[in-house]
């Protein structure tokens, strides 16, 4: 079980999944809008695909599946007509952390995610909204500070809160199709 | 189901359209990374005609995004005021001068340089929104993927974008039905039903569709298996399209468009913004 590599397998599966993981996550991210509270923010519950395809694929997948499904995003102007490759850029580290949850997954033996993968998460989705994301925004865009960081927050909440919630209930319906290593029993 | 037919490939074509794949995406690449350097507000507007001449070329329907383009100039408007909330000194402490318009308070003042801040803000907007657009309605998927492998991404990489392409309007169809059956049952995930509802009652939208697309994974990951994907370091792309005189014609003129972009930043004017003011 230890012989997963940490970033994940290359193979045609993966790459399939990848792609199909990318499309489902712009599907969500362009046509699922939840409006939360703060201006400027939505729920996007997209987040949660993006942790879901890196506990089942690893982090590069994860990265991609964010990364591509939120560039096309924008380059079909869900970006609200700019390309806000600081945005893009940090979706795709947000899914490369949430991503190094994977080696210690076993999700294919029906176990449920445990502390670390909420950890990974959170942590991941911290660097991506409280520092990249502000940080390019400043140096590409060249957006007030404190606006940036305002938005970053917010987005930081928000985005956490769905990537986990959504990536949980989907890794434990998940794992629950899949029958543990130890279900058949010796009569 | 309309918004699919609004990003979709029409083949028009037109001048743009006869372009090879990796022309495009270089000209794009390099317009979009030009407008990421400057502020300036005059390179900017020479862009914007530059731009939009571009999209009259390759006669991109504006009619269609109509609804769009209101949308954007609504979330310019609420970005502006997100700004003059937080930091309504941002353009006077960027200009260094201070052309008072409408005094509210000491601190919330609405000055000249602010609006002239935001204008350049939106104009930025304006020059990449029609590139953006054009990109989708002259570039075929399958074409992209080459195009990527053009400018040496991994062919696995490029695969991911074209494939990716190629699938979001069959997933968009799952999740419409998928959305319409559970409604259909009882759920709600309109905008009617309360927050706390409406997130739960999407996880029963999302867990029928992400299982959905598994399966879809195995089946396309199995036929591509087959017929031997992945087996090499190198592949070659079925819609590689030779680059010709026009190909050279349009690279060099965007070349030429960065370097002016950039010799006005760094050289001519030597900041982010042109300053009006001095």
């Amino acid at each position: 079980m230890n012989k997963k590599s940490f970033f994940g397998e290359f193979n045609v599966r993966m790459i399939v999944a990848t792609a199909l993981g990318a499309a489902l996550f712009l599907v969500l991210f362009y046509f699922v809008k939840i409006p939360s509270p703060a201006p400027n923010t939505n729920i996007q519950i997209a987040y949660g695909i993006a942790t879901f395809f890196g506990a089942l694929f690893g982090p590069v997948s994860a990265f991609l599946v964010a990364f591509v499904g939120h560039a096309i995003n924008d380059f079909i102007g869900g970006g609200l007509g700019g390309i806000w490759w600081s945005w893009v850029i940090a979706s795709g580290i947000a899914g490369l952390i949430s991503g190094f949850a994977y080696k210690n997954l076993d999700l294919e033996h029906g176990k449920k995610p445990g502390v670390m993968f909420f950890a990974w998460n959170i942590v991941a989705h911290a660097i991506a909204w409280l520092l990249v994301a502000p940080v390019l925004d400043i140096v590409m865009f060249a957006e007030p500070v404190e606006t940036v960081f305002v938005q970053g927050i917010w987005s930081f909440i928000v985005d956490a809160a769905s990537a986990v919630v959504v990536g949980y209930i989907l890794c434990v319906a998940y794992a629950a199709t899949r029958s543990g290593s130890k279900s058949l029993d010796k009569e | 189901m309309r918004e699919t037919k609004l990003f979709a490939y029409v083949d028009k074509g037109t001048f743009v359209h006869r372009l090879s794949g990796l022309t495009k995406l270089v000209c794009f690449l390099l317009l979009t990374l030009a407008t990421m350097f400057t502020f300036d507000i005059r390179v900017l507007g020479a862009m914007v005609v530059l731009s939009i001449a571009i999209a009259i070329i390759s006669k991109l329907p504006f009619k269609r995004y109509r609804a769009f383009i209101a949308y954007i100039l609504v979330f310019l408007l609420f970005n502006f005021c997100l700004n003059f909330l937080l930091a309504p000194d941002y353009g006077e402490n960027l200009f260094g001068t201070r052309h008072e318009l409408i005094v509210f308070t000491e601190f919330y003042t609405l000055t000249l340089e602010e609006i002239f801040y935001q204008l350049c803000k939106g104009v930025k907007f304006l020059v990449i929104l029609p590139l953006g657009l054009l990109f989708f309605y002259t570039i075929h998927p399958s074409e992209l993927a080459s195009s990527l492998n053009g400018v040496k991404v991994p062919y696995k990489v490029c695969t991911v974008f074209s494939l990716a392409l190629r699938y979001f309007p069959d997933i968009q169809r799952d999740y419409t039905n998928i959305n319409l059956a559970q409604q259909a049952r009882g759920i709600d995930t309109s905008k009617k039903a309360p927050l706390k509802n409406r997130i739960l009652s999407f996880t029963k939208v999302l867990i029928p569709l992400v299982f959905s697309t598994l399966d879809r994974v195995d089946l396309i990951s199995n036929a591509m298996e087959l017929r031997g994907y992945g087996k090499d370091k190198t592949r070659t792309w079925y819609s590689f399209r030779k680059l010709e005189r026009n190909d050279y014609i349009a690279i060099g003129v965007c070349i030429l468009v960065f370097i002016f972009v950039l010799v006005m930043r760094f050289v001519v004017v030597k900041d982010l913004f042109w300053n009006p003011f001095i």
